[in-house]
């Protein structure tokens, strides 16, 4: 059976969950094969759990060059690993970096790139969901090897044992792949709450929420349900939440197992970042507000009353 | 410092947008088509450049006739003219082949520094920045939230999950941006005057030696199937608060085995 070669993604020691839904995903199509792309030293902590989840073989990369340098060395290991190997497709995350190390692959290779794949059939037709969320596409790449980019929370991982054999790759990295140097990475306290575009659920703050200091009535609900924290675009231009927790057209797009969106009216530019999350409540004032829309439970009321009441509810039932 | 702003015409994404049935492309002919948003961040960012270092901007696009709305609209903002890359055969070009001529255009216009939005609204595939650079042997310097200029020396910082990267390399390369690095300005009525009379060079697939066979239909290397509307979500049940909304809210949450 061909091997279908899985970019792992990883923060720190620990493998995202995008990684192990591609390692499942990947089942379909041939043996799935995790690579590991980093620094030295980054795939021995995750080897076990991407052994748990069917991972055959683990194809280590590691090089100070790939830690390094943006994309460029990991695309050009991936590259040569897929010529050597001959996979039967080759998936990888849709963040930032993972299209990015595809549209690399795509151009060393001379091969199409599909980008926010949620499903892939045996077959390799794809399925892509686009134009925020209105639109499923069914698409193909010619040829015999799909480049895929998939999108965090597409599927449930499921557990499958893999032998998990280390088979250490090579790395030559040209001075062309080090022309964009890494000098520091600086982490931002985010506290200990999942990652927004992997959490199972997301509560958001929007212009209802009115400042900076009536966020914390979001991050309190967020922490009683163990999920990850947003904003809508209006909430983080006023400046009420950082940037990088902006969810819609803008910003990071989320299909959570339950959305709730607090004083977020439900503009297009929103929807288009979470209108693909299995369940949505929604609290605002109101009536007319389209996130009622696509809500399956939806308040109409002052979220200063009915965030705190929900949350002392939530307390007193755990 | 020469500085090429990379531009996209996109339906709007605040409007509904289609796919045509026929041959399963963006349907522009129906829709509000508008500079792709995060490029507005990419003009007023090679402005900005432009104002301390000197130089000159120029607006690169590839796209119909209809998106030379789109190059004067960029042009009324500030740069000095503009390229359009125009030829019949681009339709259906996929991201690899746009890749292919936008490359071909900037060989040619030599610049010191792309500057380009993180994403488009339409396709989303945040590609095209690397795509560029390996083809061009340059550097890429990708999804800036900060530009820094010293000399030849370009250093960004990196949005990334866990907070930024600082990466840096020497001109030339490729710099794309996000909506987190700046606030564009609005043209003014000089500037709208004054962009109809900047030049805007139109070029070929031939002037770019380029294939006809390398990009459109016959080159694009990707291809849509088929394509439907997703099911519009529809509204579910909607109570208004008379004082044990948050107790409502919370059933439903356990009833859905939230809690």
């Amino acid at each position: 059976m061909a091997e279908v070669l899985v970019v792992v993604e990883a923060a720190g020691d620990a493998v995202k969950k995008v990684t192990l839904e591609m390692l499942t995903m990947a089942r379909g199509l041939g043996e799935p094969c995790a690579v590991v792309l980093g620094g030295p030293g980054a795939a021995a902590p995750l080897t076990a759990k991407l052994g748990e989840f069917g991972a055959e073989k683990i194809y280590v990369a590691e090089s100070d060059e790939i830690a390094g340098h943006l994309v460029a060395p990991k695309a050009s290991v991936l590259a040569k690993l897929v010529k050597e190997t001959g996979p039967a497709a080759v998936l990888i995350a849709s963040t930032q970096e993972g299209k990015e190390i595809a549209g690399r692959l795509a151009v060393k290779l001379e091969n199409g790139v599909l980008t926010d794949v949620v499903s892939l059939d045996a077959d390799g037709t794809a399925t892509q969901v686009v134009f925020a969320g209105s639109t499923i596409v069914k698409s193909t790449v010619k040829g015999d090897l799909p480049i895929v980019t998939v999108r965090p929370n597409s599927l449930t991982p499921a557990p499958q044992a893999g032998a998990a054999a280390v088979s250490n790759v090579d790395v030559a990295v040209e001075d062309k792949d080090k022309l964009a140097t890494v000098v520091n990475r600086v982490a931002e306290a985010k506290g200990a709450r999942p990652e927004l575009t992997e959490a199972s659920i997301v509560v958001s703050g929007g212009r209802g929420v009115g400042s900076a200091e009536n966020f914390k009535l979001v991050e309190e609900l967020a922490d009683l349900l163990g999920a990850a924290v947003g904003a809508s675009r209006a909430a983080t231009d006023s400046g009420f939440y950082p940037h990088a927790f902006q969810v819609g057209q803008t910003g990071k797009t989320v299909s959570p197992q339950l959305y709730i969106a607090l004083g977020i009216s439900g503009a297009i530019q929103h929807r288009a970042g979470m209108q693909t999350s299995k369940t949505i409540v929604a609290v605002n004032k109101d009536t007319e507000a389209p996130i009622f829309e696509l809500a399956d439970f939806g308040v109409v009321g002052d979220l200063f009353q009915v965030v705190p009441q929900a949350a002392e509810e939530i307390r007193k039932r755990k | 410092m020469k500085i090429v702003v990379l531009v996209k015409q996109v339906p709007d994404s605040g409007a509904e947008r289609n796919l045509r049935p026929d041959d399963n492309t963006v349907d522009r002919s129906s829709a509000n088509n508008v500079i792709n948003e995060m490029d507005e961040y990419a003009i007023e960012e090679a402005l900005r450049l432009q104002e301390a270092h000197g130089g000159e901007v120029t607006i690169l696009t590839m796209g119909p006739e209809r998106a030379s709305e789109s190059i004067r609209k960029a042009l009324s903002m500030g740069p000095d003219g503009a390229v359009h890359v125009l030829d019949n055969a681009l339709s259906g070009t996929d991201a690899l082949g746009t890749s292919r001529v936008l490359a071909a255009a900037l060989q040619r216009i030599n610049p010191d520094v792309v500057l380009c939005g993180a994403e488009s609204t339409d396709a989303g595939g945040q590609v095209l920045p690397h795509m560029l650079a390996e083809r061009l042997g340059i550097a890429a310097l990708t999804g800036a939230r900060k530009l820094t200029v010293e000399g030849s020396q370009l250093t960004i910082e990196r949005q990334t999950e866990e907070g930024y990267e600082v990466v840096t390399a020497a001109t030339p390369a490729v710099v794309s941006v996000w909506d987190t690095i700046n606030e564009p300005r609005y043209p003014s009525f000089k500037g709208i005057m004054a962009a109809k009379k900047k030049p805007v060079e139109t070029l070929s697939l031939a002037d770019l030696g380029v294939s006809a066979e390398q990009v459109g239909w016959t080159g694009a290397l990707t291809g849509v199937a088929s394509h439907s509307k997703r099911p519009p979500r529809s509204a579910g049940q909607k109570v208004a608060d008379s004082g044990e909304g948050g107790v409502q809210l919370v059933e439903f949450l356990t009833n859905e085995k939230f809690v």
